[in-house]
């Protein structure tokens, strides 16, 4: 099951080679229950190179989640292009795009791991939907995932038995059970003690290397990010405002990318939701 | 005009509900054809649905059964007609009682724990997980879970019909003292195997039907959160159980009104 991706990979790769992902001019509102559309995208350009880590950055609720689940085709964009491995996402029937998915791992912020079996279960969940091997070869196979995120003593625990940190691990090892070429990490590191968040930034470096992996992490933590990351996109308001290597952006001149990396209250920066200002609202009564 | 434009806005809204299920019954359909290999899923199902079921219709049954003997036998006995305890007995419940109380009972133990159940795995993303691990959701999870409800309904109602009629007859024969080989015999006669058993058959697989789709529909499209999975399982318990006297109606209609 796994080697016919390597095989199909070799051949198509003409039209972009070093280019994994290729997002232009991405516009994309959420449907909100009053009927009036959230704009969360306003052309957005992004290429993510292969073999890369690239961190997408950006205040809580930019719409970093919703921009992975567009380049994962869970959502439709509005307009604009997302191209994954040569392909175009929101084009793809369902078998196309269950295929590219099979190369694909992504890590969701909640864990979203399978409440009614084990660890071990989850993740073998993926080896026995789309591989046909044997019994000892699945149970080596999560083993060795399970230990290289720490976790091979808790394969017997259900999930409900799990801190939040230890289900996001177990979630990465399931992400890259099925080994993609490409793994979406949605806020790896948060609730994660300083030694697992050192494993874990280890991890995620060495998988990109030995796996030829392509790393997309989306997270809050600068510091951490920016030591693993290749290349960085900040976003901000439906924009990209702000996108080099982590030298590049630590000299940054703009007064936007300073105050997120260097974490200030204030500055251009907004803290609060969109929302009408505080004092009209509290003499509006 | 106002009042006018929010009702169509309803009407189109409970329109497209009804197309989104019906799309959705097409689609665990078509996985139906993949669970062949892989019958443990179904199995396991199987148990949750069926055999945790068990309980509240044995225990219904039997008491539905005993209600029968004790109402029907004193009708019966004013005009001397006792012996055809086992009759009325039979008939009520295999053609109605059992089919209908059964499908009720199902849609309330297990309907309302299928919806939660999927509609707690959609709130904590497990589906959406699912999907990026390019596993389809509906044919993976719910159609096994509707095989499951379909096979077990007719057979609940099987269960809950033969222990209404043995509970009639524990109050009729012994109790009442109503003569035991009046009691079978006149069954015996009476109950026609195409009239009676197969309709009442039909209605309960029909009925299995209707309230498995309505729960696992109501769990998929469950507004993830916790309290949009529970009013979920209200509309399922709710909505379910009109059905069942909905379709009991039209089916009795065609089957025993010409
Ligand atoms: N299903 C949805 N329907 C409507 N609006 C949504 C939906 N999901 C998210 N949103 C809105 O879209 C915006 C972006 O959400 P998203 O989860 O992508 O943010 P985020 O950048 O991942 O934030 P965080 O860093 O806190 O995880 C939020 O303002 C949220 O209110
Ligand atoms: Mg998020």
């Amino acid at each position: 099951m796994q080697k016919p991706y390597r095989q199909r990979r070799g051949q198509k790769r003409r039209r972009a080679p070093d280019l994994l992902v290729r997002i232009r001019n991405l516009e994309f509102s959420h449907e909100s229950r009053s009927g009036e559309p959230l704009r969360l995208f306003y052309g957005i350009n992004l290429d993510i190179h292969r073999g890369k880590i690239v961190a997408i950055m950006g205040p809580s609720g930019t719409g970093k989640t919703t921009l992975l689940r567009l380049i994962g085709g869970q959502l439709h964009p509005g307009s604009g292009t997302i191209q994954v491995d040569g392909e175009d996402v929101p084009t793809l029937d369902n078998k196309s795009l269950y295929s590219l998915r099979k190369r694909m791992g992504m890590l969701f912020q909640s864990g979203a791991l399978l409440t009614d079996m084990t660890v071990f279960e989850n993740v073998a969940f993926p080896l026995r939907e789309h591989t046909t091997l044997p019994e000892s070869m699945v149970r080596d196979m999560v083993l060795m995932k399970l230990h290289a995120v720490g976790l091979r003593g808790a394969r017997d625990l259900m999930p409900s038995e799990l801190s939040g940190g230890m289900a996001r691990r177990v979630a990465l090892a399931r992400a890259i059970a099925l080994d993609p070429m490409m793994v979406m990490y949605d806020e790896p590191f948060t609730g994660q003690d300083p030694i697992s968040m050192g494993v874990l930034m280890k991890l995620i470096g060495e998988l990109n290397r030995t796996l030829r992996l392509t790393s997309i992490i989306v997270s809050h933590d600068v510091e951490e990010t920016m030591a693993i990351a290749d290349y960085v996109y900040l976003l901000s308001e439906g924009r990209v405002v702000g996108r080099g290597t982590p030298q590049q952006l630590q000299q940054d001149g703009s007064a936007w990318v300073r105050q997120f990396v260097e974490g200030e209250p204030d500055g251009p920066v907004p803290f609060h939701y969109p929302a009408q200002p505080f004092t009209e609202e509290l003499l509006g009564e | 005009m106002e009042r006018i434009q929010q009702l169509l806005l309803q009407l189109f809204s409970v329109f497209r509900r009804l197309g989104r299920g019906q799309l959705f019954l097409l689609h665990l359909l078509g996985g139906m054809a993949s669970l062949i290999t892989r019958p443990g899923l179904v199995v396991r199902q199987l148990y949750s649905v069926g055999v945790h079921s068990l309980v509240i219709i044995v225990v219904s049954g039997i008491f539905v059964g005993m209600v029968l003997g004790l109402q029907g036998y004193n009708t019966l006995v004013d005009f001397g007609a006792e012996e055809s305890l086992g009759v009325l007995v039979a008939l009520s419940l295999v053609r109605e009682l059992g089919p209908v109380v059964a499908a009720l009972l199902y849609a309330g133990r297990a309907g309302s724990a299928l919806t939660a159940e999927i509609g707690l795995m959609k709130a904590t993303e497990q589906l959406s997980g699912m999907e990026m691990m390019a596993v389809d959701p509906v044919r993976r999870i719910v159609s096994p879970r509707f095989l499951a409800g379909f096979i077990s309904m007719p057979l609940l109602a099987a269960i809950f019909t033969v222990l209404g009629v043995f509970g009639g007859y524990f109050v009729a024969v012994p109790l009442l003292g109503v003569d035991d080989g009046a009691f079978w015999s006149q069954m015996q006669a009476r109950v026609d195997f195409y009239d009676d058993i197969l309709n009442g058959i039909i209605k309960s697989v029909v009925f299995g039907f209707v309230v498995t789709w309505i729960a696992l529909f109501e769990g998929y499209d469950a507004t993830p959160t916790s309290e949009g999975v529970s009013r979920a399982t209200t509309r399922t318990v709710v909505h379910a159980s009109l059905a069942v006297l909905g379709f009991d109606f039209i089916l009795t209609a065609l089957m025993f009104g010409a």
